[in-house]
C-alpha cells in the first residue's frame, strides 16, 4: 500500500510540474485583429500603437518576450509624449505593477494564445490537472489502509518537513505564495493553465476561462482531494465528515457552479453565501449597478445581499455560533480546512499573537465598514467616485487600497500562501472582516459554546496544539470553563484530538454558558460552593 | 514575608503555587530537577509520537511564572532538615523555607529484575525517560523490537508509542488479561482485542525473568519466566506500576511508609511539611480510595486544596466522586463512580457493547435499592457534570437509563446507542424504562 501511496504521489507531482512548467511556455501569436481590437480598449496613443504592432503582429513570440515588448513600448511612448509641448495626458500608459500586467498585458497575451497547448488543450488538461488530481486521491486513498484502525492518526506530524516548517514546508510556501502573486499580478503568465480549463468553461458559461475560472476550478479541485483525505483521516467522527461534505458542496455548488450558470443565463455573476463584509464588492457602484441593471434576479441578489450580513448571519450566530459559516459554509474557511488541515499545528497559541489578533482583525472590519461607508454617501450623493472626497482621496482610491492590501495581500497571498508557516487560518483569523463581525456576536450573543467536561481535562495540549485559530483551548479546559472565544470557527477538531472526551461543540441555552470555576468538578462539594461563589 | 517552598513542578506542585498565588503574596519557589518549567507528564507519549512539540506541553506560557511572582528553581533536593527549616540540595547549598510542600510524585517500579539497569532499559515517567527512548528506539532500524514489561496504562501507552513508529512490540503483563486487577472481564477483553488488533504481541500471564545484555552493556534479550522464552530485542520498557518518589525524604523525620503519611489536611507529622500528589499516603483512606492515588485529577485536587489550608483556611482534603479517564489506544474510557473488577456482594451489573466491539457501557448498582454506584465508558463520551450529581443524589440505575441522552458527551452528529442500550436492560431486567429525550434544562438546571 505504501507503494501505491507513492506512485500517487508521483503522478500527482509530474501533473503539478507539468502544471508549473507551462507557466513559463506560454507562447503567443498576435495577428492584426485582435491587436486592433485590443488596443482600441486599451490604448489611446498612437505612438505605442503603431510601433507594438510593428514588433508584435505575426510573429510567434513567447509570453515573457510579448509582455516585455508592450512595457518597453508603453515606456517609450511615455516618454516621446512627455517630451511633446503640451502633454497629451489621456495617451499616457500608467504603469503599476500590480495593475499594468493584468489588466493591460493579460487581455491580448489571452487573446493571442497559441502553441502545443491551444491546440490540445484536453489532453493538457488530463496531464496536468486530471494527473494531480488522480494522484492526489490514489496518495490521499491509500491512509484508508496505511493509517490503521480509525481513530486520532497525527503520528509524526511534527517530525515532518511539510508539516513542520521544514524544507517541504519551505517549498510548498514558496508555491503557494508564487501562484498567487501570479493569479493577483501577473496573470498574463498563467495563460496555458488558464487555456487548461478553457474546455470546462466554455460548456458551463460559455464563455473562455479567465484567471478568476481556473482560480475558481482549481480551488474546487484541491478541496475535493483533500476532503477526501479527510474523509479518511477523520472516517471516526461523524462532525468532520458532515462539515467537510457541506462545505465542499457549498463551494463547488455556490461559490463555482451556480455563478457561471447564472453567467449562461445572461444573469450577474452571483455567489449566494458571500456575505458582505468578506464580499468587500458588494457595495460598490458597478455592482450595485450591475444587480439593478439586471431585472427582478438582480434586484433580489441586493435584497438577498443585503438580508444575509443584516439578518441571517447574525441569527444564524446566535443559534449554531460562527461554525454554521466560517466552517461548514465559507470559502475560505473550506480551503483552510481542507487543503489547510496539514497546517492546522503550527498556528501560534501565545498571548502575543491573541493581542495582535484582535487589532488587526477589528482594524479590518473598521476600514471595511469605513469605506462601505464612503462608497454608499458617494453613490447616494451621487459624487463620482474619482473625486476627492476626505484626506485628498477619493471612494476609488479607498476602494483600490482595500483591494489590494485587503483583498489580494491579505487574504489571498498572506492568507493562504503563509499556511505552511502559520497555520491554516492565517486570514480567518488575522483579516477576515466578516469573521471578526460575527465573533462579536459569538462572542456577546450566541447560544454556541464549547463545554469543558468538569475537572476531566489532564492538560496534555492536544487542543490547543490542534487548534487552527491559535485559541489556547487548554487554558479553559484545564480551568474547567466553556470556550466562547470570538474567534472560535468551531471546526470541531480539539474535540476530535481531545484524548479523554472533554470537550464537545454545543448550542445550548445562554444561562451558564460562561462559568468561569476556581476549583474544579470533582473536589470537595463544599470547598467548590465556597471558591466558586465567591 | 512567609516563604513557600514547594518540591516538584508536576501537577500538584504547580496548582498548590497558583492558588496560593490566587489567595496571598506569600513568597513561592518551586524547586524540580527534571525540567526548568511545568509540562504536561501525560503529554510525552504525543512528544514521542509527533502529535506535539515540547512546547505544546507546557500549560503556561514561560512568562507567567515571573509576572504570578512564582519562581522557579532547577535543583535536585538531597535531604530535609526539618530542625533548621531548610533544604539541602544535590550542591549542598542550603535552601530554607518557612512551609514546605513535597510534591515529588512518583518513580518506576522496578522489582530487582537481573539486567534492569542496562542501558535500553527504561520507565516511561519522565521527561529524561522520553530522551532516552529517542536515543535508544528513534526507528525500526535502530530498534528491531521493545519489549514493553507491566500492563498498565503506562505500558499501554508505550506501545501504542513504539507502534506509532512501526517498532515491532512484545507486550509482557503479568495477568492473564489486560489491567483485569481494575477493570471487570469484559472491558478487559475488549483491551485485548484493541491491542492484537494494532498488531501489538500481547503475552498475558508471563513474568519477565530477566534482561539480558550484549558485550557494550546494552539490552540484546529478555527471557520469560514461564516459558523460558528469549525474546530478542534493543529496548525493554519497564512499566510495572509506579510508587512514591521519596527517597530523599527518608533520612529525615517525616515519618513515610510507601509515600509520606498525610492527615486529612495534607499535614505531615513535622509541622509545616505537606505533601500533595503521588506521593503521599493518606494515614486512613479516604472512602472506597486508595491511601496513595498516582492519579492527575487527585494531585491536583490536593494541590487546590493544601492552599487553602497554607492561607489561613484551614481545609480537610475531601475528593469528591472518584472519576477517572484515559484511552486504550483508541478507544477512549471514562469511569464517574465505582464499578470493581469484580462484583461485590451487593451489586448487579449491566454490560452493554456496541456489535463493533469498539464502545461498552457497564453500569454498577445496588441489586436491592436499584442506586446506581458507577458506570464504566468505552468508546462514548459521557457528562461528568451529570454523574457527579446523580451520584450525589444517590439516584437509581433507571434515573440514569432514562436520561442517558442528558449524559451524552460525544460530539455531534455521532451515533447515539441510548435506544439499543436501554432495551438490552429493559429485557435482562423485566423493566420499562423509557429513555427521555435530550433536554437543555435538565442539563443545565444542575449545573
Amino acid at each position: 500500500m505504501k507503494v501505491v501511496k507513492n506512485i500517487g504521489l508521483v503522478i500527482s507531482l509530474i501533473g503539478f510540474a507539468i502544471f508549473t512548467a507551462s507557466i513559463f511556455t506560454g507562447k503567443n501569436k498576435v495577428n492584426e485583429e485582435a491587436f486592433n481590437s485590443w488596443a482600441s480598449q486599451q490604448v489611446k496613443s498612437e505612438y505605442f500603437i503603431e510601433n507594438a504592432k510593428k514588433e508584435i503582429v505575426g510573429k510567434e513570440l513567447s509570453t515573457a518576450q510579448l509582455t516585455s515588448i508592450l512595457i518597453e513600448n508603453a515606456k517609450k511612448s511615455n516618454e516621446y509624449h512627455k517630451s511633446q509641448q503640451e502633454i497629451a495626458w489621456e495617451k499616457i500608459i500608467w504603469i503599476k505593477w500590480n495593475k499594468t500586467y493584468k489588466d493591460f498585458v493579460y487581455p491580448l497575451a489571452r487573446a493571442s494564445a497559441t502553441g502545443w497547448v491551444a491546440n490540445n488543450i484536453g489532453l493538457f488538461f488530463l496531464v496536468t490537472f486530471g494527473f494531480a488530481i488522480l494522484g492526489g486521491l490514489v496518495y490521499f486513498g491509500a491512509d484508508y489502509q496505511l493509517l490503521g484502525p480509525p481513530g486520532i492518526k497525527n503520528n509524526g506530524i511534527f517530525q515532518h518537513s511539510a508539516t513542520n516548517r521544514g524544507i517541504l514546508g519551505m517549498v510548498a510556501f514558496v508555491f503557494f505564495v508564487g501562484f498567487y502573486m501570479l493569479l493577483y499580478f501577473f496573470p498574463n503568465y498563467l495563460i496555458n493553465p488558464i487555456l487548461s480549463v478553457n474546455g470546462i468553461s466554455k460548456g458551463l458559461s460559455g464563455n473562455d476561462s479567465s484567471q478568476w475560472f481556473l482560480y475558481g476550478f482549481m480551488y474546487c479541485a484541491v478541496m475535493t482531494v483533500f476532503a477526501v483525505r479527510m474523509f479518511i483521516k477523520y472516517r471516526h467522527n461523524n462532525y468532520q465528515i458532515v462539515r467537510t461534505a457541506v462545505v465542499l458542496f457549498f463551494q463547488i455548488a455556490f461559490a463555482f457552479l451556480i455563478p457561471e450558470i447564472l453567467v449562461a443565463f445572461n444573469q450577474p455573476w452571483f455567489d449566494f453565501k458571500n456575505a458582505w463584509p468578506l464580499n468587500y464588492t458588494f457595495f460598490f457602484d458597478w455592482n450595485i449597478n450591475n444587480l439593478i441593471g439586471s431585472g427582478n434576479l438582480g434586484i433580489f441578489m441586493l435584497v438577498w445581499g443585503i438580508l444575509l450580513t443584516l439578518v441571517i448571519v447574525p441569527v444564524m450566530v446566535y443559534f449554531y455560533g460562527k461554525r454554521w459559516y466560517c466552517s461548514w459554509v465559507c470559502g475560505c474557511g473550506g480551503l483552510a480546512e481542507t487543503l489547510g488541515d496539514p497546517y492546522r499545528q503550527l498556528s501560534s497559541k501565545s498571548l502575543f499573537s491573541w493581542k495582535v489578533e484582535r487589532w488587526l482583525i477589528h482594524g479590518v472590519l473598521v476600514f471595511a465598514t469605513l469605506m462601505t461607508a464612503l462608497t454608499l454617501y458617494t453613490y447616494f450623493a451621487e459624487i463620482e467616485s474619482w473625486k476627492e472626497v476626505v484626506f485628498g482621496l477619493s471612494a476609488y482610491d479607498i476602494q483600490s487600497s482595500y483591494g489590494f492590501f485587503i483583498g489580494s495581500i491579505f487574504s489571498g497571498v498572506i492568507g493562504t500562501g503563509f499556511y505552511p508557516i502559520l497555520g491554516n487560518r492565517v486570514w480567518c483569523r488575522f483579516g477576515c472582516p466578516l469573521a471578526a463581525y460575527m465573533g462579536l456576536v459569538q462572542r456577546f450573543k450566541s447560544r454556541f459554546r464549547i463545554t469543558t467536561n468538569g475537572g476531566q481535562c489532564i492538560s496534555c495540549g492536544n487542543c490547543s496544539t490542534y487548534c487552527e485559530q491559535g485559541i489556547d483551548v487548554r487554558s479553559y479546559a484545564q480551568k474547567g470553563e466553556n470556550i466562547v472565544r470570538a474567534s472560535c470557527v468551531g471546526c470541531g477538531v480539539c474535540s476530535a484530538v481531545c484524548p479523554r472526551g472533554v470537550l464537545k461543540l454545543e448550542n445550548g441555552p445562554e444561562k451558564g454558558r460562561i462559568n468561569p470555576t476556581q476549583v474544579l468538578l470533582g473536589n470537595d462539594v463544599d470547598l467548590l460552593e465556597l471558591m466558586n461563589e465567591k | 514575608m512567609e516563604h513557600i517552598v514547594i518540591i516538584g513542578n508536576g501537577i500538584s506542585g504547580v496548582t498548590a503555587a497558583r492558588h496560593i498565588r490566587k489567595l496571598s503574596d506569600k513568597k513561592i519557589t518551586i524547586i524540580s530537577s527534571e525540567t526548568p518549567h511545568f509540562f504536561s507528564r501525560t503529554a510525552l507519549m504525543y512528544i514521542y509520537m509527533g502529535h506535539m512539540k515540547f512546547e505544546n506541553t507546557k500549560p503556561y506560557e514561560d512568562w507567567f511564572w515571573s509576572k504570578n511572582n512564582i519562581e522557579l528553581k532547577q535543583a535536585r533536593v538531597n535531604s530535609i532538615d526539618t530542625e533548621n527549616k531548610c533544604l539541602i540540595l544535590e550542591n549542598n547549598e542550603s535552601f530554607p523555607y518557612d512551609k514546605l510542600i513535597i510534591a515529588t510524585g512518583s518513580k518506576p517500579n522496578k522489582f530487582g529484575w537481573p539486567g534492569q539497569d542496562l542501558e535500553g532499559v527504561m520507565g516511561m515517567y519522565h521527561k529524561q525517560d522520553l530522551e532516552k527512548l529517542e536515543k535508544y528506539a528513534p526507528n525500526n532500524k535502530m530498534c528491531k523490537r521493545a519489549v514493553i514489561v507491566g500492563g498498565g496504562l503506562i505500558g499501554i501507552e508505550l506501545a501504542e508509542m513504539l507502534h506509532s513508529r512501526n517498532i515491532p512490540v512484545t507486550f509482557l503483563v503479568r495477568e492473564n488479561s489486560f489491567w483485569n486487577g481494575v477493570l471487570p472481564e469484559q472491558e478487559s477483553e475488549m483491551i485485548n482485542k484493541e491491542i492484537l488488533d494494532n498488531h501489538i504481541d500481547l503475552r498475558l500471564g508471563v513474568n519477565l525473568k530477566e534482561i539480558k545484555s550484549d558485550e557494550k552493556g546494552q539490552v540484546k534479550s529478555i527471557i520469560i519466566t514461564e516459558t523460558g522464552e528469549e525474546i530478542e530485542c534493543n529496548v525493554v520498557g519497564l512499566t510495572a506500576g509506579v510508587s512514591p518518589n521519596i527517597e530523599f525524604v527518608k533520612s529525615s523525620n517525616i515519618e513515610t511508609n510507601r509515600g509520606v503519611l498525610v492527615n486529612r489536611s495534607l499535614e505531615t507529622n513535622i509541622k509545616d511539611i505537606y505533601a500533595i500528589g503521588d506521593c503521599a499516603e493518606q494515614r486512613d483512606a479516604i472512602g472506597q480510595r486508595r491511601p496513595i492515588e498516582a492519579v492527575w485529577y487527585t494531585g491536583r485536587m490536593m494541590g487546590e486544596t493544601v492552599a487553602q489550608t497554607i492561607c489561613d483556611n484551614p481545609t480537610e482534603y475531601k475528593p469528591g466522586h472518584w472519576f477517572n479517564s484515559a484511552k486504550f489506544i483508541d478507544i477512549e474510557y471514562q469511569t464517574y463512580g465505582w464499578v470493581w473488577a469484580k462484583p461485590r456482594e451487593n451489586e448487579a451489573r449491566f454490560f452493554w457493547q456496541y456489535k463493533d466491539g469498539k464502545k461498552a457501557i457497564h453500569i454498577n448498582f445496588d441489586k436491592e435499592s436499584k442506586e446506581f454506584i458507577g458506570i464504566n465508558t468505552f468508546g462514548i463520551r459521557m457528562r461528568h457534570e451529570f454523574f457527579d450529581n446523580v451520584l450525589t443524589e444517590k439516584k437509581s440505575v433507571n434515573h440514569v437509563l432514562a436520561h442517558l441522552a442528558d449524559a451524552n458527551f460525544d460530539p455531534e452528529f455521532y451515533k447515539q446507542h441510548e435506544q439499543e442500550i436501554v432495551a438490552k436492560f429493559n429485557k435482562e431486567h423485566g423493566t420499562n424504562i423509557k429513555v427521555k429525550k435530550k433536554s437543555w434544562k435538565r442539563i443545565f438546571s444542575k449545573a
